[in-house]
């Protein structure tokens, strides 16, 4: 990445020394590989709370961690997406903070109603932790819904698993600040870059390129 | 570019505004203005860069930062014209220089043959409006070509037994391979079928100043970045500008076609983006506004001589709405496909285009193309086998093992064309402008369904000949929500039946044009737009030869 963004530097100062088809050819790769370097140079303060209290982002750290649990691999705590949701409501989601605030609530209500020895959903047991939210969740179990449709996100429960998981997976270079260090990619196996070269996968690494079907297609 | 355009007064006259900078607006704008007309192109969203165009999910498909908002512009739904419509989102599309050629897969096979002569072939389909077009394959054939190597298409000439004739090679060889095609095509062979490069709006080498696919991973939905993808804003709108004649006015939205006593167009009516409104006058107007807002506008702008709505005296604006009919399957193989890289799709089939109907029981044709267009987050939210917990530490090991092992293969097909399918102006709900909303009336024809579901189980099939260790079809269900948005404004030669004529004027009013997907008569086999940009191109020879014959009052 550096490599490239210096090589545009270069290429901007002293376009004399490179022919113009050169640049043309390069183009979209300098440019590509430029602005993800320089999205991922502005990640360098540790983010702060401006919506959540600290007692609050406690409570939703701790939903998070039980939807995208850290096993063997970063989950939603090591991605911050307590700190993507914090921003969300303050931008793109604000509509959803009435949602937050009486969810938060709830929680804390179901939480004592099922465990009374624990006082808050952040200090139950993981496995109690699931169990509250199990009792939570409205939706059905996983069917699947034709493509495309939108799962409706009417309760705090569904609003805030879709938060999370998008703090998880969305692009790294993103202003929202989700999906820190790239972690949610990372353990899903896509690689940072924005730009790749074929082959892309196990299957068309030994592609031997298209040829007509064997015999010749028959003409319809 | 934006500094090459003149800036015209909405006073001057110019010769042709055009409403829409979409896959036909913009190809008529650079057509036109190359032709020496001048031309204003009104578009309602805003003049995006390339800088612009992030991969963020929730910028780019939550909060639709390149197609139309349903808050902005809500619109209702019934499935028949005897139910009160509800509040929905009905449908979505390009709002923004370019439309949505921008955020397109950009899949350009052509229509074939048969899509224009389809009613001579099989007779009335009774209930329907199945018809032959007013023109062949053999009159658009070098306007395909045209597309083809002016925006710039990638892909190999008579790869397909299926394709119609053609007078050219493509522009540019097929891109790469992905893993899903070659697993595809393995699938397919297998089966006796004939699995082809998938010709595609994108770049596969440099061209024209524009640079070739970097393969980033965010197409489908996502402008791209780099200007590969063959977007009319990245292909011909800069070509318009160049002319010095062609006006791109962004973030301005078109609310009425202004006529005058003799009934013929006098310009157009539009609010700016601070929501004053503007005449801009012209000669000519031409709407390529999108199978939804071109007939909207055309009813928006009733007046006491055109009651039912400006050139619709057939009364058929807005009506044999179609979308193509789709279907999903998706399936999992051992070993990572990593088709996250790249665009989506690089293999096609087209042997289910013309089904017998007296062989398989149902009207309809399609096609199958082997892909991957989730984006991380979509992938999420719908890219997991029925059974995967929606959270939790199972949730999160399917993630981590399918993301890169999963692909698709999407299945899209006929719609037949029925009157009582429409876009019409809801009585009750209104835009953030004060205007009437969409409100869309759709049930689709029982045998589009049974052709998806048909077409959907062959799918399956070739996942399992591709070896696939896992399989599972979206449900098929009635659609409520459209992208693509055909034939509500019909072209034919008969104005009791039809709207434009083949020359894309109405035939009520002499100067007043459409072309875009409304001017459709049947719904090809999925991926319409290359037909789209090949009417616009035609459109722009005719409609440039009644000009300079004197033909349109300029």
């Amino acid at each position: 990445m550096q490599d490239w963004f210096s090589r545009r530097k270069f290429l901007l100062s002293s376009t004399t020394a490179v022919s113009a088809a050169w640049v043309t050819a390069r183009w979209p790769a300098i440019l590509a590989a430029a602005r993800h370097a320089q999205h991922s140079s502005q990640l360098a303060d540790p983010p702060k709370f401006e919506y959540f209290t600290r007692e609050q982002a406690a409570e939703i750290d701790a939903v998070a961690a039980r939807i995208i649990p850290t096993d063997g691999t970063p989950g939603a705590r090591e991605a911050g997406v307590v700190f993507f949701i914090d921003r969300a409501l303050q931008t793109f989601a604000s509509n959803d903070r009435k949602l937050y605030a009486e969810g938060l609530s709830e929680l804390q209500v179901t939480a004592r109603e099922m465990f009374p020895s624990v006082g808050k959903f952040s200090a139950a047991a993981p496995e109690q932790q699931d169990e509250i939210l199990r009792s939570l969740d409205k939706n059905p179990p996983s069917s699947l819904r034709p493509f495309r449709s939108r799962l409706p996100a009417q309760n705090f429960f569904e609003t805030v698993r879709q938060h999370i998981i998008l703090g998880f997976l969305i692009d790294p270079d993103s202003d929202l600040m989700g999906n820190r260090g790239g972690a949610g990619w990372h353990v899903i196996g896509r690689e940072s870059d924005h730009m790749f070269q074929p082959p892309f996968g196990h299957y068309d690494k030994d592609y031997p390129g298209w040829q007509p079907a064997a015999g010749g297609a028959e003409k319809k | 570019m934006i500094t090459d355009q003149p800036k015209y007064k909405t006073s001057d006259e110019v010769d042709f505004v055009i409403v829409g900078s979409g896959a036909a607006g913009g190809v008529l704008a650079k057509e036109l203005s190359t032709n020496g007309f001048r031309v204003v192109v009104l578009e309602q969203g805003p003049y995006l860069k390339n800088s612009d165009f992030v991969h963020d999910e929730v910028k780019v498909l939550q909060q639709d930062l390149l197609t139309n908002h349903p808050d902005l512009q809500p619109a209702t739904f019934r499935k028949t014209p005897d139910e009160k419509a509800k509040q929905q989102r009905v449908v979505s599309y390009g709002r923004c220089v370019g439309g949505s050629s921008v955020h397109f897969t950009a899949n350009y096979w052509r229509f074939h043959e048969i899509d224009f002569r389809e009613r001579s072939k099989l007779g009335p389909i009774a209930g329907t409006g199945l018809a032959d077009w007013p023109i062949t394959y053999a009159e658009l054939e070098p306007y395909f070509t045209k597309v083809e190597w002016e925006i710039g298409v990638s892909g190999l000439a008579n790869s397909s037994p299926f394709d119609p004739p053609r007078s050219k090679p493509y522009a540019m060889p097929p891109l790469p391979v992905k893993s899903s095609g070659v697993l595809f095509e393995r699938g397919a062979r297998k089966l006796g079928y004939h699995p082809f490069p998938a010709p595609m709006a994108i770049l596969s080498r440099p061209r024209a100043g524009r640079g070739a696919c970097v393969n980033c991973g965010f197409c489908w939905g996502f402008g791209c970045e780099v200007a590969a993808k063959s977007s009319t804003l990245a292909s011909v709108i800069p070509l318009a500008e160049r002319t010095g004649r062609c006006e791109i006015r962004a973030n301005c939205y078109v609310y009425r076609i202004e006529t005058d006593a003799a009934g013929h167009v006098v310009g157009t009516l539009y609010f700016d983006q601070q929501r004053n409104t503007h005449l801009q006058k012209a000669k000519a107007v031409i709407l390529a506004a999108n199978g939804a807002e071109t007939p909207r506008l055309l009813l928006l702008s009733a007046n006491k001589q055109f009651p039912n709505g400006l050139a619709n005296s057939s009364g058929l604006v807005g009506k044999y709405l179609m979308f193509n009919s789709n279907a999903r399957v998706e399936a999992l193989f051992e070993d990572p496909l990593n088709d996250y890289k790249g665009f989506a799709v690089s293999r096609t089939i087209h042997d289910f285009y013309e089904l017998d109907p007296q062989k398989v029981g149902f009207y309809g044709g399609g096609a199958l193309d082997a892909r991957f267009d989730l984006t991380p987050y979509f992938f999420a939210m719908s890219g997991l086998p029925p059974e995967t917990p929606r959270w939790g530490a199972d949730f999160k090991s399917a993630l981590r093992h399918n993301f890169t092992r999963t692909m698709a293969i999407h299945c899209t097909g006929t719609s037949l064309p029925l009157e009582s399918n429409s876009f019409s102006l809801d009585p009750d709900l209104k835009d953030a402008w004060g205007l009437s909303a969409l409100r869309m009336t759709y049930k689709d024809h029982a045998d589009d369904l049974k052709l998806v579901n048909w077409l959907s189980a062959r799918a399956l099939e070739i996942l399992d000949a591709a070896g696939a260790e896992k399989k599972w079809a979206h449900p098929v269900s009635e659609q409520q929500f459209a992208v693509h948005l055909l034939g509500t404004c019909r072209m034919g030669t008969d104005p009791r039946t039809s709207v434009i004529n083949p020359d894309h004027r109405t035939h009520d009013v002499k100067n007043l044009f459409l072309c875009d997907g409304s001017s459709l008569v049947s719904s090809g086999r999925g991926q319409p737009t290359m037909t789209i940009q090949a009417l616009a191109y035609r459109a722009a020879d005719r409609i440039t030869a009644l000009a300079k014959r004197g033909d349109i009052a300029m």
